[in-house]
């Protein structure tokens, strides 16, 4: 991809709320270790929605500053897949620890399943299937609007 | 080729009494694209999308199959069918969409999940893959069948665009099949690609003055099999010129005949600008180097088709938009692994050596060419080469067409600070308005607007939906939405095919 900075955001953002947030309410409850109940699966996933676009957006700054130093100002599909690790780490230590985001009781497996399918079909969306109803959004850097 | 109209005969602004003086038979159709190539194709494409039917639709050009002109180049120019060409897997042009792209399509035919992979995976653990130039052929043919392609097709050479009395504009040409014609057209699309092969001058001044030796000369967009077949039958020399693209996959030819056919083939690689290192000052904005060649995967650095250097272009004007393109683009070359090893491989046998240098000479012996060359470390060399193999490229002189010469000169189409086809960032030729009616042009001659990948598949495919949009703007057609554009692809995923009403069967 080759997205610019305004791209980036407004990708992020408008894929988290629309597939992401669609994969939450349908897919969520039925993942393994989805939680006591589905309001609570809800909820996590609402939470844990907010927690990628807020501080993902924080992010998007890092990788556009890194996409500074490559010639094609490009960011390859794996790049956009592995920083997965890096936003899952930092928004599980946030949702555990204290913010008014937190989810209470949070551990590691059930956050794995529910941040790492919604990481990997919105990776998924945005590497093809996008541009079936947004043919332009490719060319634009990710820009919706 | 037509025959030619001499431009003053014709009055600038055409009539239907005019038409009707010149005989031609006149066709009237409300969008027309005149090359019916990869552009018209794209063109087309776009078009079908905003449900334009068969009646208000022509493509008009000489060759039957959309491929036929890029297959006759690329071929010319050793990249036969089963070779891959510089292109990404997502620049598909028979589909606006590029999903799926060309190598998740190659892993589905082949039944193996290499190349999707290698797409995943680019270029950080792999190269870009590219496609095969076949694929690319068969994609256009299946996408021209679905188009109903031979349906609007009008076989044919065009003479002359020139504006029409109330708007619009009439086109005249030359029908393969019927004589002179007139198409009365709303809107037209020009893609004609180059104007044709341009041999480096001091070689075209050796084929004029030893015309008995012109053979020896070669562009490598001509048809030169010949020398590569010779050169299977005895030890010879041969000088290739230009570091491009076309350079590698020419020195690449060469040297494949020597590891596997048996030739016996010297190449003398000669550069006029020798790249050693990285260009540019600003660590934001260095191209690699090496080798004597300057690297980049595609022709512009890749996110000029999308992305911050796209976006940055379309804000600049005049000289900086010229120097932010050559910054950008230039001679360069695609920094394949299995090239750079192979030539030094060469180099270590000496059967492959660079000179850096100007020509000064070009002059027949009695088995080939001698070129003089002033070398860059201030020494002049000879080289006697069987053959001259020119890699340096298109003409990219518009004037040089007389399709282009005449629209510059006498429908207020103006030159960009490339000195190609001013147009603006909608792909509109800059001056040539009629009223309602609106030419556009894409493709190489319009390098210099506001978009740098305009000759590149994805480049047609983008100019033909900023010309849909800025003729949905106008009200022409309908915009192309995301409902428009979801049933587009699902009839193109399905291999639907339009109706002569424009609708998906």
């Amino acid at each position: 991809m080759t997205p610019t900075l305004l791209g980036r955001i407004q990708t992020r953002w408008v894929l988290l709320w629309t597939i992401g947030l669609a994969w939450v309410l349908v897919v969520g409850p039925f993942l393994p270790l989805a939680g006591p109940s589905v309001g609570a699966v809800w909820l996590a996933g609402f939470r844990t929605l907010l927690i990628v676009s807020i501080v993902g957006t924080a992010w998007e700054f890092v990788y556009h500053g890194l996409q500074q130093l490559r010639w094609d100002k490009d960011w390859p599909t794996l790049f956009g897949l592995l920083v997965g690790l890096n936003e899952g780490a930092v928004a599980y230590v946030l949702l555990r620890n204290g913010l008014p985001l937190a989810i209470p009781g949070l551990t590691v497996a059930p956050f794995v399943w529910q941040f790492g399918t919604v990481w990997l079909v919105v990776w998924a969306v945005s590497n093809g299937p996008i541009r079936v109803l947004f043919p332009r959004w490719r060319f634009a850097g990710g820009r919706f609007w | 080729m037509p025959r030619t109209l001499d431009p003053t005969d014709v009055p600038t602004v055409l009539g239907e009494s005019d038409i009707a003086r010149q005989g031609r038979r006149v066709l009237r159709r409300r969008f027309v694209t005149v090359g019916a190539g990869l552009g018209s194709l794209a063109m087309i494409h776009l078009w079908r999308l905003a449900g334009v039917a068969d009646h208000a639709l022509c493509a008009i050009g000489p060759l039957a199959s959309p491929s036929d002109t890029y297959e006759l180049l690329a071929t010319n120019s050793q990249i036969p069918r089963h070779e891959r060409l510089r292109s990404d897997s997502g620049s598909t042009i028979d589909a606006i969409w590029g999903w799926p792209g060309y190598a998740l399509r190659e892993a589905v035919e082949d039944s193996h999940p290499g190349s999707a992979i290698q797409a995943l995976t680019e270029p950080v653990l792999h190269e870009f893959f590219t496609p095969k130039a076949g694929q690319v052929y068969r994609s256009v043919d299946r996408e021209a069948a679905r188009l109903g392609w031979s349906r609007v097709h009008q076989p044919g050479w065009v003479q002359m665009i020139r504006r029409a009395e109330g708007g619009g504009y009439w086109i005249l040409a030359e029908s393969l099949d019927d004589g002179p014609i007139a198409i009365a057209a709303e809107h037209v699309h020009v893609a004609i690609g180059y104007p044709g092969v341009q041999l480096l001058a001091d070689l075209q001044q050796f084929r004029t003055d030893h015309p008995e030796s012109g053979f020896r000369v070669a562009n490598a967009y001509e048809a030169h099999g010949y020398i590569h077949d010779e050169l299977l039958t005895r030890p010879s020399t041969v000088l290739v010129r230009g570091s491009g693209i076309v350079a590698s996959r020419v020195l690449q030819r060469l040297l494949d005949d020597v590891e596997h056919n048996g030739a016996q083939t010297t190449v003398i690689h000669l550069f006029r600008t020798y790249v050693s290192d990285a260009q540019g000052d600003s660590p934001f904005f260095r191209r690699p180097a090496g080798n004597g060649f300057a690297y980049q995967p595609f022709n512009y650095p890749k996110s000029s088709w999308g992305g911050q250097l796209r976006a940055r272009l379309e804000t600049l004007d005049g000289e900086a938009r010229a120097e932010l393109i050559d910054g950008m683009g230039g001679t360069n070359t695609a920094p394949r692994r299995s090239w750079r090893r192979q030539l030094k491989r060469h180099e270590g046998r000496g059967t492959y050596r660079q000179m850096h240098g100007v020509v000064e000479k070009v002059v027949p012996t009695s088995d080939g060419v001698r070129t003089t060359i002033a070398s860059a470390d201030g020494t002049v060399a000879t080289v006697d080469a069987a053959y001259v193999i020119d890699a340096t490229g298109l003409q990219a002189d518009p004037t040089t067409h007389p399709l282009y010469a005449d629209l510059l000169a006498r429908s207020g189409a103006r030159r960009n600070p490339k000195g190609r086809l001013a147009v603006e960032p909608s792909f509109e030729v800059t001056g040539t308005r009629s009223g309602t009616g609106r030419l556009y042009a894409s493709g190489a001659m319009t390098l210099g607007g506001h978009y740098a990948g305009v000759d590149s598949f994805l480049g047609l495919q983008y100019a033909a939906l900023r010309i849909a949009d800025d003729l949905a703007e106008t009200g022409a057609l309908p915009r192309i939405g995301p409902a428009r554009s979801a049933r587009g692809w699902l009839g193109w995923a399905r291999n639907r095919r339009y109706d002569s009403n424009g609708v998906l069967a």
